[in-house]
C-alpha cells in the first residue's frame, strides 16, 4: 500500500525542486568554524587583564583527537594537575559527530583502520578502551561491534554498484592489467625496508624509513610517478584520484609520490578476529573515540576557552583565553604547554613560532548529514557501510546505521563527503563561506538522486558542515622538507602536538603527536610513544 | 392492460435488456462474497452456503419491500442500480481492506450482502411494474425471468472461468458496479428524464469513482503482491518492516514475509512442535522462556503446553503481534497465545533488544526469519549468539530455526559452527515440513545436550520419542562439511544462503 506520509514528502519535495535557492529546498542547518569564535580569537590575541588566573602543570591547547591523546597520556602517568583548554564547546575537534532523532552521526572523521603492528601507541588505547579484547597468536581481537559490518564499500560504476570500491566489472584489458600492475607495486612497498632496516612506509611516519633513495619520493608529484610507470589507464587514475581526494582532500597532482603510495603501501593492519583491511567505525564515527577519550578526561576538560596567545614567562608558559560562555579573560599559568590546535592557529597565538606555519596549507572540505525515511537501494550490490559513485565529484556516502546490529532497516543518516579539491585552497575556503544552505543542499540532494534515483522523496533533512581547514595537504615537499620537521621537533616548555606536524591527516598520527608531547611534557623520550 | 398488445418497442428492449445486465451483476455480487468469505474465513461449504443463504433472503426483503414504492418506478430502479453500483463494485476491495481492521470480520461481510442482497432484490420486481405497460403479463413474465437467468448463467460461466483468474476479485467488482451504473446512465439517456438531475450527476459521479477504483484496484494489487502467490491473498499490508502477506486456498492459510513463506496452516503444527518441544523438554524448571521473532504465536501456542512461568516475546513488527493477538481466524490457529496473561509481547529489534538483555533465560527460541539480506544475516552472526550465549542460563537450553539442511546444506552448518565459535554447546537436528520441505534446527546450550528423551507434552500430533531419535541423524546428502563462521564483518551466511537457495530457483 502507498505510504501517504512517503507520497506527500515525494510531492512537496518535487514542488520546492522548482523554488529559487534562496529557500532551503529541506530543513537542516549550516555548521562549521563560527565567525564568533573567530572575533573571540582575535579578542584573546590582543592584551588585556585577565579576570581570572588558574595555575596548573601541564595546559593542552586544543582538545582534538591530538589533545585528547596527550590527555589520555597524562592520565596514564598519573598526572592529575593538567587542563584541556578546547575552542569549541565539544571535544573532538575533526572528529567531533552531530546526532539527529534516528540516529548519530559523524561531522567529519568516520573510521580508523585495524592497527598496523607498529602502531603500537594507539594499540595500547584500543586494549584500554577495550576495543581490543584480547589476543590471538600474537593479532589483536577487534571487537566485533566495531569492526565495519558486511558489506563495507560499493562502487556505483556503468550503471551498476559493484562490491568493493575497485571497478572489477567493466574493466577492459588495459585497465586490468593496469590495476594488477599498480597493487602488486604496492605489495612490494608495502614489504620495503630502507637502507636503514626501517619499512619504508610506517604509521606513525616517524618510524618510516628516512632512506634517501624512498624519501626522494616525496620531491615528486604522485601523477608523475603514477606516469614515469607507465601507467594511464583512465580508470586506474580515476581511483587513484578518489584516494588522494579521499585521504588528503587533495587533486594526485598536488599530492607527493611518497604521500600517494603511504595510503596504499603504508598499512599493515592485522586483527586475529577479522581481515587486516577492516576498519572500525560507529554511527558517530571516529567521535565515538573523541567522546570516550573525552569522558575519562571529563575534570580536565574545559570547553569554549579560545585561547589567544601562549608565551614564556621566565620558566613558565602564560597563556591567555577567552572563556566564550561567561565571557571573561582568563589566565593560565602552567609549567608546560602542548599546543594541539593545527599549526595555522599556533603559529598565530605562539609569538615564538611566527611564521613557522610555511609549506603548511590546508584542504577545504564540505561534509553533508543526510536524514533519510529509508535506506538507499539501487541495482546491483546491496547497500554498504561506504558508499561511491565512480562518475560523482563527492566521495559518495557512509550510512551512520550500518554498524547498529538490527534485524531490518529503517530511516537512517547518510555522511557525505566533499574534498573542495578542484580550486585553490583560499578560494574553496571562500567559496565555502559564500554558499548558502539552500544551495548546498541542492548540491547534496542533486548528488545523491544521481547516486540513488531511488531516494527520490526519502531526503527529510540536510545538515551541512563546513571544514576551511581540514587537513594538512601533503603536497610535494612537506613531509619530509626542512619546514614540516622542524615544526614537529619538541624542545622547551611549548610543545606542538597536531596531526599536521606529520602531514598525514588520520587518527594514528593525532595519536602519535600528542602522546609524544605528553611524554614530553612529562621530561620523557617522547620515543617511548612509539615503543 | 392490452391483451393482444404487440413485441416491446425500443425501450422495452433497452428494459429487458437490463434485466439481463442486472442479473449477471447481482449474481457477480454473490459470488465475490461467497468467494471473498471463504478466502478469508476458510471453509468454503459453509461461508458458500450461508453468504447464499444470506444474500436471497435478503433479495426477498428486497422484493418485499418494491411494494412500498407506489409511483415513478423507473426513477426508483435509476435509483437503486446507481446505489447497487455505489455499494457493490467497491465491495471486494472494501472487505478486503478491513479484513484485518476489524474485531470480527463476518460484521462488515454479512452486513454488505444484506445491504446489496436487498437492493438487489428490488430490481426485477421494479422492472417488471415499469414493463408491465408496455407488455401482456405472460409475454412480460415469460421474458423478464428468461433474461433474468440467462444473465444469471452468464455470471456463473464468467465468474470462475474469466473473471476470477484474469481479473481478480477486486476488479471483477468494480467492473460489475460499472455496468451497474451504467444501466442506470442508460435508462437515463433513453428514457424522457422527468427532472432527474440528481440522479444523473450521482450515476457520474459513481462511475467515475469506480473507473479510478478500477485503475487503483490495480496498483493496489500490484503493490500487495496479490498476484505473486500461487493462493488467493486474503490480506496484504506493507509495515515500515516488511511485507506480510496471508493466502487461503482451500483451508491452508499461508503467511509470507517479503515474500517468503512463514507458515502454512496445513502443516505447521510440524515446524513448530519440532522446534519447540526439544528445548522445552530438555529444561528442568522452564520458569523463564524468551522467544526471539515468532509473532505469529504458533511456538507460544506449543511452548504453552508445556507448565512455563513467564513468556517474553520479542517481535519487530507491531502489525504482525497485533494482527496476530486481534484477528479471530488467526487466533483459531495459535489458541489466542499471545493473549496469556503469560505471555509479554515486546514490538523491538530482536538484536538491539538482546544487547540491552540483563535476565537470564530458561529456554530461548530463536524463530526468525532466514538470513535473505544482510540485516537478516546479523540476527545470525557470531556477536548475535554471543549475546544469546549470555541471556542463556547455564542450564538453559536454546534452539534456532536455521534453513534447509538439505536444499541449503553449507547455510544450516554454518549456523552451527557459529552457534559453536560462540562457546555453545550445539545439538543439530532436522525434521520434514512438507510445505518447507526438509528444515533444520540447532539446539544450543552452555553445557553438552544430551540424547535423552525430552518430556513432551500429551497429545502432539508430530512430535514424538521416536522421531526425536531419528531426528539428529543426518545421512550423506546433509552431513556436515566444513564452513565459514558467520560474523557481522564477512556476513558469510548471507552469501551462501543466496547461492544454495539461488541454485534451488534457478
Ligand atoms: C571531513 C574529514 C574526514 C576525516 N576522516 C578521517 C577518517 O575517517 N579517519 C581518520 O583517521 N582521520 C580522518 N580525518 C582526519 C582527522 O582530522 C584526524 O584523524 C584527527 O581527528 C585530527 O586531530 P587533531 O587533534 O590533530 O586536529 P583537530 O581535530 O583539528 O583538533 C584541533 C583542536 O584544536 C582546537 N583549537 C583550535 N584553535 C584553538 C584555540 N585557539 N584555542 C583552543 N582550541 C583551539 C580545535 O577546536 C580542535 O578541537 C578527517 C578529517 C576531516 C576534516
Amino acid at each position: 500500500m502507498m505510504d501517504r506520509r512517503q507520497f506527500a514528502q515525494g510531492t512537496i519535495s518535487a514542488a520546492l525542486a522548482g523554488c529559487t535557492a534562496a529557500e532551503p529546498p529541506f530543513p537542516g542547518s549550516l555548521g562549521g568554524a563560527s565567525s564568533q569564535r573567530g572575533h573571540l580569537l582575535r579578542q584573546a590575541m590582543a592584551p588585556g587583564r585577565p579576570d581570572d588566573v588558574i595555575s596548573t602543570d601541564i595546559a593542552i591547547v586544543g582538545a582534538g583527537i591530538a589533545g585528547l591523546s596527550a590527555g589520555w597520556a597524562l592520565a596514564n602517568a598519573g598526572q592529575r594537575n593538567f587542563r584541556l583548554l578546547e575552542l569549541e564547546d565539544s571535544a573532538g575537534g575533526n572528529a567531533r559527530s552531530g546526532r539527529t532523532p534516528v540516529s548519530a552521526h559523524p561531522l567529519g572523521a568516520h573510521y580508523l583502520p585495524v592497527p598496523n603492528p607498529e602502531s603500537r601507541g594507539v594499540i595500547r588505547l584500543l586494549e584500554q578502551m577495550r576495543l581490543i579484547t584480547g589476543w590471538q597468536r600474537g593479532k589483536p581481537l577487534i571487537d566485533d561491534y566495531a569492526i565495519v559490518a558486511d558489506p563495507d564499500q560499493r562502487l556505483l560504476f556503468r550503471g551498476r554498484w559493484q562490491e568493493g570500491l575497485l571497478p572489477s566489472l567493466g574493466l577492459n584489458a588495459r585497465d586490468a592489467r593496469e590495476f594488477a600492475a599498480f597493487f602488486a607495486a604496492m605489495d612490494r612497498w608495502r614489504q620495503h625496508h630502507g637502507s636503514d632496516g626501517r619499512p619504508a612506509f610506517a604509521i606513525p611516519i616517524e618510524l618510516a624509513s628516512r632512506d634517501p633513495a624512498i624519501l626522494a619520493l616525496d620531491q615528486m608529484r604522485f601523477v608523475d610517478w603514477v606516469a614515469a610507470q607507465g601507467w594511464s589507464s583512465p580508470v586506474l587514475r580515476a581511483h587513484l584520484r578518489y584516494a588522494t581526494r579521499d585521504e588528503y582532500g587533495c587533486e594526485p597532482a598536488e599530492v607527493s609520490a611518497w604521500a600517494g603510495i603511504h595510503y596504499f603501501a603504508g598499512r599493515r593492519g592485522a586483527a586475529a578476529n577479522c581481515d587486516g583491511h577492516a576498519v572500525l567505525t560507529w554511527p558517530a564515527g571516529n567521535g565515538h573515540l573523541a567522546n570516550r577519550m573525552a569522558q575519562r578526561l571529563r575534570h580536565h576538560l574545559m570547553p569554549g576557552m579560545v585561547v589567544g596567545s601562549v608565551d614564556r614567562a621566565g620558566d613558565r608558559v602564560v597563556i591567555t583565553a577567552i572563556d566564550a560562555q561567561r565571557q571573561r579573560r582568563v589566565e593560565v599559568r602552567a609549567q608546560k604547554a602542548i599546543i594541539a590546535a593545527p599549526r595555522f592557529v599556533a603559529t598565530r597565538i605562539v609569538p615564538a613560532w611566527q611564521g613557522g606555519d610555511a609549506g603548511f596549507s590546508y584542504a577545504p572540505w564540505v561534509v553533508a548529514n543526510v536524514s533519510v525515511s529509508r535506506l538507499p537501494a539501487g541495482p546491483g550490490a546491496a547497500l554498504a557501510w561506504d558508499n561511491v559513485s565512480a562518475t560523482s565529484d563527492s566521495l559518495g556516502y557512509v550510512v551512520a546505521t550500518h554498524q547498529v546490529p538490527r534485524g531490518l532497516p529503517g530511516a537512517s543518516v547518510l555522511t557525505w563527503y566533499q574534498p573542495l579539491s578542484a580550486m585553490a585552497p583560499a578560494d574553496a575556503r571562500a567559496l565555502l563561506l559564500r554558499r548558502s544552505l539552500a544551495e548546498w543542499q541542492a548540491m547534496v540532494r542533486d548528488d545523491l538522486l544521481a547516486m540513488n534515483p531511488d531516494l527520490e522523496g526519502a531526503i527529510t533533512r540536510i545538515d551541512v558542515w563546513r571544514w576551511g581547514h581540514a587537513m594538512a595537504r601533503p603536497t610535494p615537499g612537506f613531509i619530509w622538507g626542512p619546514q614540516r620537521q622542524a615544526a614537529a621537533r619538541l624542545d622547551g616548555p611549548i610543545l606542538g602536538a597536531n596531526s599536521d606536524l606529520s602531514g598525514i591527516p588520520v587518527f594514528e598520527e593525532a595519536h602519535d603527536r600528542g602522546t609524544a608531547a605528553a611524554l614530553a611534557a612529562l621530561g620523557r623520550d617522547p620515543e617511548e610513544a612509539r615503543a | 392492460m392490452a391483451e393482444a398488445a404487440p413485441g416491446p418497442d425500443r425501450a422495452g428492449w433497452a428494459l429487458l435488456a437490463s434485466a439481463f445486465v442486472v442479473a449477471t451483476c447481482g449474481l457477480v455480487y454473490e459470488l465475490l462474497a461467497g468467494t471473498l468469505a471463504s478466502y478469508l474465513l476458510g471453509d468454503s461449504v459453509t461461508q458458500f452456503s450461508t453468504v447464499i443463504g444470506t444474500y436471497l433472503f435478503a433479495m426477498g426483503l428486497g422484493a418485499w419491500a418494491s411494494r412500498g414504492v407506489v409511483a415513478n418506478e423507473l426513477a426508483m430502479f435509476v435509483r437503486v442500480e446507481i446505489l447497487i453500483a455505489a455499494i457493490g463494485g467497491p465491495a471486494a476491495a472494501l472487505l478486503f481492506l478491513a479484513f484485518d481492521r476489524v474485531a470480527d470480520f463476518r460484521l462488515p461481510l454479512y452486513g454488505l450482502v444484506l445491504v446489496i442482497g436487498t437492493l438487489v432484490g428490488l430490481e426485477i420486481p421494479l422492472l417488471m411494474r415499469i414493463l408491465k405497460d408496455r407488455l401482456a403479463f405472460a409475454d412480460l413474465v415469460s421474458r423478464v425471468l428468461a433474461f433474468d437467468y440467462v444473465g444469471a448463467l452468464a455470471a456463473s460461466l464468467l465468474f470462475p472461468l474469466v473473471l476470477v483468474p484474469q481479473l481478480g476479485l477486486i476488479r471483477t467488482g468494480f467492473l460489475f458496479g460499472l455496468a451497474n451504473v451504467g444501466v442506470a446512465l442508460a435508462l437515463l439517456a433513453m428514457l424522457p428524464r422527468r427532472g432527474l438531475r440528481a440522479e444523473w450527476l450521482a450515476g457520474w459521479l459513481v462511475a467515475l469513482g469506480l473507473l479510478a477504483g478500477l485503475v487503483m484496484a490495480e496498483r493496489l494489487e500490484r503493490m500487495a503482491e496479490v498476484a505473486s502467490h500461487d493462493a488467493p491473498v486474503i490480506h496484504a499490508v506493507s509495515t515500515p518492516y516488511q511485507r506480510i502477506a496471508l493466502t487461503r486456498q482451500h483451508d491452508d492459510l499461508r503467511l509470507y514475509l517479503n515474500g517468503n513463506l512463514q507458515f502454512a496452516s496445513r502443516d505447521e503444527y510440524r515446524y513448530h512442535e519440532a522446534l519447540v518441544h526439544p528445548a522445552m523438554g530438555r529444561s528442568a524448571r522452564p520458569a523463564r522462556v524468551l522467544v526471539l521473532g515468532g509473532g505469529d504465536g504458533m511456538a507460544v501456542r506449543e511452548i504453552l503446553k508445556h507448565p512455563v512461568g513467564q513468556i517474553t516475546l520479542v517481535d519487530l513488527d507491531p502489525a504482525m503481534t497485533r494482527l496476530f493477538t486481534g484477528s479471530a481466524m488467526l487466533t483459531a490457529l495459535n489458541n489466542g497465545s499471545l493473549s496469556d496473561p503469560r505471555v509479554r509481547v515486546i514490538n523491538a529489534d530482536a538484536f538491539q533488544w538482546l544487547r540491552a538483555a540483563t535476565s537470564r533465560y530458561d529456554v530461548v527460541i530463536v524463530d526468525l526469519p532466514d538470513p535473505t539480506n544482510f540485516s537478516l544475516g546479523k540476527l545470525y552472526s557470531l556477536s548475535f549468539y554471543r549475546e544469546l550465549a549470555r541471556v542463556l542460563a547455564p542450564d538453559g537450553v536454546a534452539v534456532v530455526q536455521s534453513t534447509s539442511p538439505l536444499i541449503a546444506r553449507r547455510a544450516y552448518w554454518t549456523v552451527v559452527a557459529t552457534l559453536e565459535a560462540a562457546g555453545l554447546a550445539t545439538r543439530p537436528y532436522h525434521a520434514y515440513v512438507p510445505s518447507f520441505g526438509e528444515w533444520g534446527f540447532v539446539l544450543a546450550g552452555h553445557r553438552p545436550i544430551a540424547q535423552v528423551a525430552p518430556r513432551l507434552p500429551a497429545r502432539l500430533r508430530f512430535w514424538d520419542a521416536a522421531t526425536e531419535g531419528q531426528a539428529s541423524r543426518f545421512p550423506a546428502d546433509m552431513a556436515r562439511l566444513p564452513v565459514a563462521i558467520n560474523r557481522l564483518d564477512n556476513q558469510a551466511l548471507v552469501r551462501v544462503f543466496e547461492e544454495e537457495w539461488g541454485a534451488v530457483a534457478g
